[in-house]
């Protein structure tokens, strides 16, 4: 387990020292959301009815915008090829660097969204189930993540494929990270679907490795 | 006796063939030049030694065991320093080393980390530069500080693709003794260079395999 803590710290580290990187992924989240309002009017009504439905969307997007870097510097920069023959399991370096993305793009959403709630006019029955859905369900983008952007390694226009690859595979964490929500707020338990979240992350979280390692091997060839 | 050895490699990258029936045979402490005209496939063939790459035919054995059967112990056994430095440039000299320590180490001690990182930077005479973040260096420093990898994990079989570019005199003196130290105890280096040729020593020389590949081909052809 030392190659996963020396190289989540190293990420950590780096995503630190270039904290614009993590800033940008943020603002676009709060832009995107704040254009709502914008364009749908300002009626609270509709805002409300739709608050949980534009957060989550926002947070999609946004993590997907900083996904194909994962490990685009460590190609670049020949890390990658080295950590492919290091004596550590690629497996559980790719589990590092996706822990690092949730971390430093995931953990940030999660906190500023109860403010993107608060402009969107979300009932306060909702805030505790969307960050708890929101929780459940961001790890499985990093780690689905973590595949498409092994994929994309080395072709050209990475970021446009990796979205075209990837964000099919968001539509359930999408539809049941929603349905939490709504059923918070209509008074029904949200159960059923934060447990479907979690059973996502965990699945994410137990299958995602080996493709993700295996696309890495051949990106490296 | 501890022996490296490659048998029959013959590599293809698309339509082409890059080289054919190349075999090499390595033994403990000793150095092995690979030389090559451009494009002959030199870093290629260090890269499947590495690992990176399977050969198309052929096998690489460690003590007469294929390296497939344990990747693992392969990967425990070999430094490679290619092309590309592998140095981030916003963490600092020592930082990058400590990386690259904790990342393999099994144990966790923290005081053998910090020394053999500090023998590392020693070594290469960058101990100055320690603190520096890595993107203010000069090539040739980046290049002392991919090298460095080498002590920061030893390990036996140390595969070196054109180890002396941008180093100046006395880098180059470091590396020498950093590899004479690595053979005295039995290490292996492969290594491909364009320089003339400094010691006497076995050699891979595959511009010989690539003339012996297209006779042969030349003669299927006209049987």
């Amino acid at each position: 387990m030392n190659g996963f803590g020396a190289l989540l710290r190293r990420d950590l580290k780096l995503a630190y020292r270039q904290a614009s990187d993590s800033l940008t992924v943020l603002a676009f989240f709060v832009l995107a959301t704040v254009l709502f309002p914008l364009a749908v009017g300002p009626e609270p009504a509709i805002l409300a009815r739709i608050a949980a439905g534009v957060v989550w969307v926002a947070a999609l997007l946004a993590a997907m915008l900083s996904m194909d870097r994962m490990f685009q510097s460590d190609y670049d920069d020949g890390t990658l090829e080295l950590l492919v023959i290091a004596p550590a399991p690629l497996e559980l370096c790719v589990l590092a660097k996706a822990t690092a993305h949730w971390l430093t793009t995931g953990v940030p959403l999660i906190v500023a969204a109860p403010l993107m709630g608060l402009f969107l006019n979300l009932d306060t029955g909702g805030y505790a189930t969307l960050l708890l859905a929101l929780a459940l369900g961001t790890p499985s983008l990093s780690l689905i993540g973590a595949v498409g952007a092994a994929l994309v390694l080395g072709t050209r226009r990475g970021g446009a494929l990796l979205s075209l690859l990837i964000l099919p595979l968001f539509v359930p964490v999408l539809i049941f990270g929603v349905g939490a929500v709504e059923a918070a707020l209509t008074d029904v338990s949200a159960r059923p679907q934060l447990l479907i979240l979690a059973a996502l992350t965990l699945a994410a979280l137990s299958l995602a490795p080996w493709p993700a390692a295996a696309a890495l091997r051949q990106a490296v060839e | 006796m501890t022996v490296f050895s490659g048998n029959d490699l013959s590599c293809e990258r698309g339509e082409r063939v890059v080289f054919d029936g190349v075999s090499f045979h390595v033994p403990g402490g000793g150095v092995t030049e690979l030389r090559g005209a451009n494009g002959s496939g030199k870093s290629t063939l260090l890269r499947m030694m590495a690992g990176l790459i399977a050969p198309a035919r052929g096998s690489i054995a460690w003590n007469d065991r294929a390296i497939d059967e344990d990747r693992d112990a392969h990967r425990a056994r070999v430094n490679y320093i290619g092309h590309l430095d592998g140095v981030k440039g916003m963490l600092t000299v020592a930082e990058n080393l400590r990386f690259w320590s904790e990342l393999t180490r099994s144990v966790p001690a923290a005081t053998q980390t910090l020394d053999r990182v500090a023998v590392a930077l020693a070594t290469f005479g960058i101990a100055k530069l320690a603190d520096l973040p890595a993107r203010s260096l000069s090539a040739g420093q980046r290049r002392r500080v991919a090298l460095a990898r080498l002590i920061v994990r030893p390990s036996l079989i140390w595969l070196l693709d054109e180890p002396a570019t941008a180093l100046d005199t006395t880098a180059l003196a470091a590396l020498d003794h950093a590899m004479a130290a690595h053979l005295g105890a039995g290490g292996i280096v492969i290594m491909a260079t364009h320089e003339p040729a400094r010691r006497q020593g076995p050699r891979i020389d595959l511009d010989e395999h690539a003339r012996i590949a297209t006779a042969k081909r030349s003669t299927a052809a006209a049987a």
